[in-house]
């Protein structure tokens, strides 16, 4: 199958390269947002960089700020192109609309073990579909 | 989305710009999630510290004080969750000036826009716990799932943003936490062991959280053997959140949605999960793993006056050799000045803050003026958050922590 239905949507249509893995997610907690990598040591993406990447992870953790990091994260150019999870908390889908940034969860399985790491997906959230190409 | 006159006339743009810009929003936000409606709140907290804000969102909120003249207010009570720094305490963190220039302009913004600038995030201690049933639109992890779970308010978490268009509009998306099916207890835990100290009952919120998983999981927990103080809840569901981005918890016999098991629907679920102390201590070895500190933090939520004076009695006799600073409340803080608290903390070569809180005063640049790097706490909240931002968290007692203060090791 190289085509996922999601139940949640919101953003643009984008492509781009799959970050993935079985973690969770939080701007504060996880991420050196300057360097524009993971910076939690724990994180199994720790070292890695997230800016451009279609992040697929597994779920939204810890607090409310990464309501307000992604539109920073933005209007410095170094964000993740896409947040793909398996479930949100609504910071994440209050964060993605204040940001502007392309968001799908809730899917039928697990989205992390369905992607290959490094696939090229595309995004549609009219449709609430992400396509491997 | 079913609107109502005032709705429609919020997003018409009738009663302003900005309130049509927070309806806007909140529509999106409702959309995503499939809320039906909106629920009037009585109360909003925002949390926007500067390092997530940065000077785009910092830009942003002066801009949405200046729409409609400048005439643009809050249509509930809102207040805010901690600053980015204690301007008098600033010097001591080595905050930088433009950190303290971000924070002028954003205390500057939400005054415009009527938002009282309280700085706490144990607003349920000091400023008005909310009531059973009571819709509110609140903006800290910890602030949620207490009212949540322990006062009977209903809340999910709403980011600054959210929260702040609460605020603007007096209602928010009916949607998670709003509603009675979500409030049902989907994980059942029984534990043979009730904590004592406020870390080990922040250690065995942070074991539950990591069993719930995910925001939507809400876990009822059997077998404490006595009723937890405020305090202790605080940490417990503090630490829940934050491990397991819980927004509920039910205890049995205890919390008011689980007078009785089958109150919160525990009795259909299976026994699924035993912790106890091997659980605790396993979770807060992670966080014990060197004896030297740089710094001693108590912060992650807040202090509330009889942690200050606990603390303020283990400082007798004291004299620190490493930074020890202790964060509260601006509510708390005149109390603790008054009973001589914080005079008896300073005595010992404490710092006594209030109206930020640790982990959201730009801990990294903090950590790189100061040279700090472990950092001991009894938050077994705040040790989640700061491997993140570079430092070495060390979790430990109030007792143990202090020491290492006066000694530089964790014994």
């Amino acid at each position: 199958m190289n085509e996922f239905k999601a139940r949640h949507a919101i953003g643009a249509p984008v492509k781009g390269q799959a970050l993935v893995a079985t973690d969770g997610f939080s701007a504060r907690y996880d991420l050196d947002r300057i360097g524009g990598s993971f910076s939690r040591p724990a994180h199994k993406l720790a070292g890695q960089s997230y800016n451009g990447k279609v992040l697929v992870l597994d779920t939204a953790k810890g607090g409310v700020a990464s309501a307000w990091m992604l539109r920073e994260m933005a209007s410095r150019g170094v964000i993740p192109l896409a947040l793909v999870f398996n479930s949100v908390n609504p910071i994440l889908a209050q964060g993605a609309v204040f940001g502007e940034v392309t968001l799908l969860a809730g899917f039928d399985g697990d989205i992390t073990a369905q992607i290959p790491n490094g696939a090229i997906v595309e995004i549609d959230p009219a449709r609430k579909i992400l396509r491997i190409l | 989305m079913n609107l109502n006159d005032i709705e429609r006339a919020m997003r018409a743009g009738e009663l302003g710009r900005v309130a049509q810009l927070a309806i806007e929003h909140q529509i999106k936000v409702a959309e995503f999630f499939g809320a039906v409606d909106f629920v009037p709140v009585t109360q909003a907290h925002i949390m926007a510290d500067t390092e997530s804000l940065g000077e785009s969102g910092v830009q942003w909120l002066e801009s949405l004080a200046a729409q409609d003249n400048g005439s643009a207010r809050v249509r509930v009570p809102t207040i805010t969750d901690p600053r980015g720094t204690d301007f008098a305490k600033a010097a001591v963190l080595k905050h930088a000036g433009w950190i303290l220039d971000l924070e002028r302009r954003t205390i500057a913004a939400f005054t415009k826009l009527g938002v009282a600038m309280t700085d706490t995030c144990i607003n349920y201690q000091t400023i008005q716990a909310p009531v059973r049933g009571e819709s509110v639109a609140f903006g800290d992890t910890g602030v949620v799932i207490y009212s949540n779970s322990v006062c009977g308010a209903r809340s999910n978490f709403e980011g600054g943003p959210s929260a702040l268009s609460a605020g603007l509009t007096g209602r928010t998306p009916r949607y998670g936490f709003h509603l009675d099916a979500q409030r049902r207890a989907t994980i059942r835990v029984r534990t043979a062991w009730t904590p004592k100290s406020l870390n080990d009952w922040g250690a065995l919120g942070a074991v539950v959280g990591r069993l719930a998983g995910n925001y939507w999981a809400v876990p009822v927990l059997e077998g404490l053997e006595s009723v937890p103080t405020s305090d202790a809840l605080k940490h417990f569901g503090a630490a829940m959140a934050s491990f397991g981005s819980s927004a509920m918890f039910h205890l049995a016999g205890i919390t008011p949605e689980a007078v009785r098991l089958e109150d919160c629907g525990g009795e259909r679920l299976r026994e699924a999960h035993r912790v106890g102390e091997a659980e605790v201590r396993a979770l807060q070895g992670q966080y014990a793993t060197q004896k030297e500190v740089d710094v001693v933090v108590f912060s992650a939520p807040q202090l509330s006056l009889y942690e200050l004076k606990v603390l303020a009695d283990l400082c007798e006799g004291r004299r620190f050799r490493k930074p020890l600073l202790a964060i509260t409340s601006p509510q708390v803080k005149p109390d603790s000045d008054r009973m001589g608290y914080t005079q008896r903390i300073e005595g010992a070569g404490g710092h006594v803050m209030s109206g930020m809180c640790f982990y959201q005063s730009y801990a990294r640049e903090i950590a790189e003026a100061n040279g700090w790097k472990r950092l001991a706490t009894n938050s077994t909240k705040m040790v989640n958050i700061l491997g993140g931002y570079g430092y070495v968290p060390l979790l430990a007692s109030v007792e143990r922590c202090v020491e290492a203060a006066e000694t530089g090791m964790l014994k």
